[in-house]
């Protein structure tokens, strides 16, 4: 069965198709790059809908014999093999899922990209590879593999679409990203070395069966445990990024395209929390518990120190960038609370962060083509001109604020539930990061759709026509026109989803349950 | 002297055929017309190396054999180091093919027969069992070096390159030569069997240490290692093109054959200390770990500010020979493996590099990292093959880089205690070439040109780029074609004589 590959590279189809299409055919680009953003979408609620009906992940599992490292005589056969193996469970199901439908959105947010628009799909659809496969991959050495090929597609996309400081936000995403990547390979390393195998199902056994440790090819300590999961801690928290990492990640929200940032915060920071559960608490269970208090301790300094620095933004780009570290700070809560309700309220932020962030820099991105700037100081007034658009961005603000009913009160409530039950004091200082997320991202949007701006001079108001300004982002395009059907489709789907997570979260639930469970026999509680 | 007409000289059929064409080809460009064009004589330059590698994986299967008194030794480890040499050096021919400096190429003649030579003195260096031919074969592969850096004789920078290598060469010959004699004065034999033999009863500690560093000096010269590097960028920003492109891949190459030839097989059975189990080369397994590590930053950190391309893939080779140090400083139980794969990957994806910054340079008449400005919008194929040889030197998975890299790693941490630091430099080193690497992409990619657009490819050109491109990419996503090749050497279990 070649389902998962026929998942992963379905975005390939594109990229060859769009090879032969000219270069000045924006149109057919548009088209041609958007559609081939639906078989993935396809295939994955088949799967995600199939499993609701019972049916078992595992028998989509494949593999094939990739390389063999070597075969010295004193190793078992099936040692320093690496195979090409995908496979997934509850929890990847519900990252792809989300993936497939973030890569057709932002397919479709793309319309408002007018430069060498072949080049930037093309990197697009890689980029969407890269995302299925990271959450598809069974064996270590494939999850790298794509990882780091939405390395390389995130570089091209931001340096070279981005806005103004495009390429220093390139590098930096490169650069902490890249050392994230190491660090994590050297991981990989050594737990290839040290077992022989990448795959994740072996890894676990033999890291946990003491029967098979006997087949260690060198021995792993409990100190060396410790180091290794430290590391893939530290790998993660520089992606996700927890606070002394998170420089990299309010410029690539800022500069990047805004339908790159809707993929990049909806989907590429999940990567981390992904690993970080997979990885930390499916692998080493045993340290992982000397390393909660920690995390915990990271995830309320980001959930504090997020709010408040987004509190005093005037550009609502910088805004959702520092709501994105506050709100990924709940995902380290989750993890840190190490019981049930925390590690699902982390998936539960994850997911809900991705919804809500891919619509506001859906909305950022209609925002910045119809008026030319982000900047608050300057906007006002839009909700005369722009009903829906305001209607969206106020739908956008409430979910980020976490109002009961939409995605977010889910994963805030599950996490700090979790983290509640092991370390109150500390969940109570984390929860003020939650009335600080109301006011900043209330007043951030009702400045704009309702206040006056600030800064009369330049000031670009939805009852007047735009003034030709010195306008940083350069000059206001196509007017103040309300969103347009093709825009709209995808906020409303967006909503909807919001709102179905919000209301029925068993959604999510559902998938996740089972997996939560096993983890959570693996840290014997 | 009966036995040696008796030997088996088959065992050198990729010697021979070298050194036919290489005779062949002086006899032709000698008796050629001086107005004909030169051009197809790299392109049988190139055949008959093609053709000695083709012979040489014939041989793989068979066993491993001596002749010559165990002076020339076709082993595993002959065999593979010689095809990754013999690769290197056709790709090399044919850049020289289409070699154009300013000044016209009345030289392309010798520029073909000179590489053969030094090619051939490669092959032997990689099956010398003897510390006579090693010798002589090294100074075979240097002093043709060291006219095909000088060959554009009217090029200051040209001869400026030939100069500093000839003296930068002669001192680490010397040295060299130097650590042999104390090698050869404590064990009364210059085969390199017999001198593991002795030295297991020899204890001589001192002694064989200030050989084994006169030894590593001497090597590190050759392989452009921290704290000898300072020679590789200015030589490879002066000599011509395809001639760097042989420095940088075939010199390199064995360079790391002569490391592991007279390193390992001299000092891994040597005793360091009368009492003391472990031996020598382990004992000194520190010194050799420091100086990769060294290599690597150096080599990394100083590329960051290079303008010309030449100067930055010399900076790059030195990061690169810092990786492979690193391999050999694990003295892990992959070692050989791993500095294998490694220097098979790099040969491909550096000439690849070389081979369009050789037709940029014949265009523009400078090599300057300007001049890769907006290539993607003229020549997006070209373009795309040297972002791929870029990523591939990052070591971005999805290319060869990547499996040759991870093998290096997994080689540093599979022993016992595992060699951390070094892993950990080397994973920083290697996020710091993003920088640089990645700086060509955006030039490539991202900026305006400035320049005319470039020419179409010559053939000889494209077809090292096509071969190079197929080359990396194939063992990026297959890396099992190299791998099952590497298996028929059966871990180079026959090469401690």
């Amino acid at each position: 069965m070649m389902f998962l590959s026929l998942l992963v590279f379905s975005p390939l189809l594109g990229i060859v198709l769009l090879m032969f299409v000219r270069k000045t055919d924006e149109r057919m680009i548009q088209w041609l790059g958007t559609a081939t953003t639906v078989p993935p979408l396809i295939l994955a609620l088949f799967a995600f809908i199939q499993s609701g009906r019972g049916f078992r992940l595992e028998r989509l599992d494949e593999a094939r014999d990739w390389v063999r490292l070597t075969d010295l005589p004193f190793l078992t056969d099936a040692a320093y093999v690496i195979r090409y193996e995908l496979g997934i469970d509850g929890l990847s199901l519900v990252f792809i899922v989300l993936t497939a439908v973030l890569a057709t959105l932002a397919a479709l947010a793309s319309m408002l990209v007018k430069t060498e628009k072949k080049g930037y799909f093309l990197w697009l659809l890689a980029l969407e590879i890269g995302m299925l496969g990271v959450f598809s991959a069974a064996n270590f050495v494939w999850f790298f593999l794509f990882l780091e090929v939405t390395l390389v597609a995130m570089f091209l996309l931001v340096g070279k679409w981005g806005g103004f400081e495009r390429e220093r936000a390139a590098y930096s995403y490169l650069l902490y990203n890249g050392l994230g990547s190491a660090l994590l390979l050297v991981v990989i390393a050594v737990l290839l070395a040290r077992t022989g195998t990448a795959n994740f199902a072996l890894l676990h056994e033999m890291l946990h069966n003491p029967a098979a440790e006997g087949q260690l090819i060198a021995p792993l300590t409990e100190e060396g445990s410790r180091w290794l999961l430290g590391g893939l801690l530290l790998a993660f928290a520089v992606k996700l990024p927890a606070v002394p990492f998170h420089r990299w990640l309010i410029r690539v929200h800022v500069e990047a395209p805004p339908p790159v940032v809707m993929l990049h915060a909806g989907v590429l920071l999940k990567i981390a929390a992904y690993g970080m559960i997979r990885f930390g608490v499916g692998l080493f269970p045993d340290e992982f518990r000397s390393f909660a208090g920690v995390l915990a301790l990271f995830g309320v300094i980001n959930v504090l120190y997020g709010a408040l620095l987004a509190l005093r933004q005037r550009e609502l780009k910088r805004v959702l960038a520092y709501s994105s570290v506050s709100h990924m700070g709940v995902v380290l809560i989750g993890l840190g609370a190490l019981n049930e309700a925390g590690i699902q309220g982390a998936v539960f932020q994850s997911v809900a962060h991705g919804l809500i962030s891919a619509l506001s820099f859906l909305l950022v991105g209609v925002l910045a083509h119809r008026m030319g700037t982000t900047d608050i100081n300057r906007l006002g007034g839009l909700t005369k001109a722009m009903p829906l658009f305001s209607g969206y961005l106020l739908t956008a603000a409430l979910a980020l604020l976490g109002l009961p009913g939409l995605a977010g009160f889910v994963g805030e409530f599950t996490s700090f539930l979790g983290l509640f039950q092991t370390k109150p004091a500390l969940a109570a200082v984390g929860a003020l990061g939650l009335i600080f997320a109301a006011v900043y991202s209330l007043k951030a949007v009702l400045d704009i759709t309702f206040g006056r701006p600030r800064d009369r001079r330049e000031a670009v108001m939805g009852w007047r026509e735009p003034q030709a300004s010195a306008a940083s982002l350069g000059e206001p395009q196509g007017g103040v026109v309300d969103l347009q059907g093709k825009e709209a489709v995808p906020a409303f789907i967006l909503v909807a989803l919001i709102v179905a997570v919000g209301v029925y979260p068993q959604l999510l639930a559902a998938p996740l349950t089972a997996v939560v469970k096993t983890m959570m026999n693996g840290l014997g509680g | 002297m009966n036995d040696v007409w008796q030997s088996d000289w088959s065992m050198m059929a990729p010697e021979w055929i070298v050194l036919a064409a290489a005779i062949a080809l002086l006899v032709i460009d000698l008796a050629l017309p001086s107005d004909r064009s030169r051009r197809p004589l790299a392109w049988g330059a190139a055949a008959a190396a093609a053709l000695a590698m083709i012979a040489t994986a014939a041989m793989i299967p068979a066993g491993s054999a001596s002749i010559l008194h165990d002076t020339f030794r076709l082993d595993a480890f002959a065999k593979a180091f010689k095809f990754i040499l013999l690769a290197g050096g056709a790709l090399a021919l044919l850049l020289v093919a289409e070699w154009a400096p300013k000044e016209g190429s009345p030289h392309r003649g010798e520029f073909v027969y000179m590489m053969l030579f030094a090619l051939l003195g490669a092959m032997m260096m990689a099956s010398s069992g003897d510390l006579l031919t090693l010798f002589v074969s090294l100074e075979l592969l240097s002093v043709s070096s060291y006219i095909l850096a000088g060959l554009r004789k009217t090029a200051p920078a040209s001869n400026e390159a030939a100069l500093k290598y000839v003296i930068n060469g002669g001192i680490a010959t010397a040295i060299m030569l130097f650590g042999m004699s104390y090698v050869f004065g404590l064990t009364g034999t210059t085969n390199l069997g017999g001198i593991a033999r002795r030295l297991q009863e020899t204890n001589e500690p001192y002694m064989l240490a200030l050989a084994f560093l006169l030894l590593l000096i001497g090597v590190s010269f050759k392989l452009a290692t921290v704290p000898f590097h300072m020679w590789a960028p200015d030589v490879y920003e002066g000599a011509p093109v395809p001639a760097t492109a042989f420095f940088a891949v075939v010199s390199k190459t064995a360079g790391f054959a002569l490391l592991l030839r007279l390193l390992v097989t001299i000092f891994a059975a040597a005793s360091s200390e009368g009492r003391d189990p472990s031996s020598l080369l382990l004992s000194m397994q520190p010194i050799i770990t420091v100086l990769a590590g060294l290599t690597m930053i150096i080599g990394s950190v100083v590329a960051l500010r290079q303008r010309s391309l030449k100067r930055l893939l010399a900076y790059s080779g030195i990061a690169h020979a810092g990786y492979l140090l690193a391999g050999f400083a694990a003295m892990s139980w992959a070692m050989i493996d791993s500095l294998w794969m490694y220097l098979l990957v790099y040969t491909l994806m550096n000439i690849g590099a070389f081979a369009i910054i050789a037709h940029i340079v014949n265009e523009t008449g400078s090599d300057d990292l300007d001049g890769l400005a907006g290539l993607y919008r003229h020549r997006p194929f070209l373009a795309a093959a040297f972002g791929l040889f870029l990523l591939s030197l990052a070591g971005i998975p999805g290319t060869a880089g990547f499996i040759a890299k991870l093998h290096i790693f997994i080689g540093l941490v599979v022993t016992e205690p595992g060699h951390y630091v070094l892993a950990a430099v080397m994973a920083i080193t290697t996020v710091i070439s993003y920088v640089y690497y990645f700086n060509l992409i955006v030039q490539l990619f991202f900026r305006p040109t400035f320049t005319a657009p470039l020419g179409r490819l010559p053939a000889g050109l494209s077809t090292a780029v096509v071969l190079c491109a197929l080359g990396t990419l194939a063992i990026g996503w297959a890396p099992g074609l190299a791998y099952d090749m590497l298996a028929q050497f059966g871990h180079f279990g026959d090469f401690l004589p």
